[in-house]
């Protein structure tokens, strides 16, 4: 029974109809607490937390850059798992939420990557170096532009959704070598501050607000992700009724 | 905890990284307003389209009423 019913929830989440109808509420409070914790923490960041020892106010970059990074990398996942999940059981909103993530997870990553060559600048006197994080950080960039790219480049949705998957699948080979880069070739980037297992190397005044920040980035990344899909599904089932009534009462 | 500069001028120069810092802030948030923009720009064209489409149906309907049915 309990199997039957997981299978349930399972099947409808699959229905785009069930999707968009259900994630209409939630859209405003994740826009709001995305908003919230956004301000907080860049104010925080911004004036509040102490200056670095050893890098000055420069640092206060690190309160977008390494948000940015993280949704950058775990939104590959969510990408790349969509895909998966499409080819697997021929799922139409997991393709749709792959193709949803593209866009965003560019945005994201050239985020992470523009804001590391203004903090390298004054900190490494260098806006650019070929280094193994920044080099792999390049990658997944192109990763997220070769999907977009590769889902406008056919015709038929399906077909489309099947090459991007695949290649969404094969690019995960880039996302462990990203996390180790920083220890495997020590060279100019600066290894992980924050750590699960170990203590982190960043003082509690400077840590909140880059809490609150990365909260602050999951929820905007949970929000958007979502009104990207719903749009998303918007187009693709044009022609069912359910979207014309959605799309003709809703202003 | 305390705000870490004495003036405005002080807390826009950060030490002389100002426009390191600025920059970066700028250009994301103008980038995540953009991400939070589209959809709702994306729907209102496929409304537009929606409505486009249901007006030239409806006025093809009418012609085909005139011809059945000639004054």
């Amino acid at each position: 029974m309990e199997v039957f019913l997981a299978w349930q929830w399972f099947h409808r989440l699959g229905s785009p109809r069930w999707f968009y109808q259900k994630t209409g509420a939630w859209l405003p409070w994740l826009a709001l607490a995305s908003a919230v914790l956004l301000a907080t923490g860049a104010v925080w960041g911004l004036g509040f937390a102490p200056e670095d020892a050893k890098q000055g106010n420069s640092y206060r970059i690190i309160y977008i850059h390494v948000p940015a990074a993280f949704l950058a990398l775990a939104g590959y996942y969510i990408m790349a798992v969509g895909g998966a999940i499409g080819l697997i059981w021929k799922m139409k909103l997991s393709f749709a939420v792959m193709r949803a993530a593209a866009p965003i997870g560019a945005v994201l990553t050239f985020i992470a990557l523009f804001t590391g060559a203004l903090w390298g600048k004054p900190t490494w006197g260098t806006y650019w170096v070929w280094d193994a994080r920044i080099t792999s950080m390049l990658i997944l960039l192109f990763l997220y532009i070769g999907v977009i790219a590769l889902g406008r480049a056919f015709a038929r949705e399906q077909v489309a959704d099947k090459a991007c998957a695949l290649l969404a699948l094969v690019g995960t080979v880039n996302i462990p070598i990203i996390y180790k880069s920083v220890d495997w070739w020590f060279t100019l980037h600066q290894p992980a501050t924050i750590r699960l297992t170990k203590a982190s190397s960043i003082d509690p005044s400077m840590f909140y607000p880059l809490l609150t920040m990365i909260a602050g980035f999951y929820c905007f990344y949970a929000w958007t992700l979502i009104a990207h899909t719903r749009v998303l599904l918007l187009q693709r089932e044009w022609r069912t009724q359910w979207v014309r009534e959605a799309l003709v009462e809703e202003k | 905890m305390e705000f870490q500069f004495a003036t405005l001028a002080d807390f826009l120069a950060m030490g002389g990284h100002g426009s390191y810092v600025w920059a970066s802030y700028a250009v994301t948030i103008a980038a995540l307003l953009a991400l939070a923009i589209y959809p709702a720009l994306r729907r209102r064209q496929l409304r537009r389209e929606l409505l486009r489409q249901q007006r030239i149906e409806r006025r093809r309907q009418v012609k085909r009423t005139e011809i059945a049915e000639p004054a």
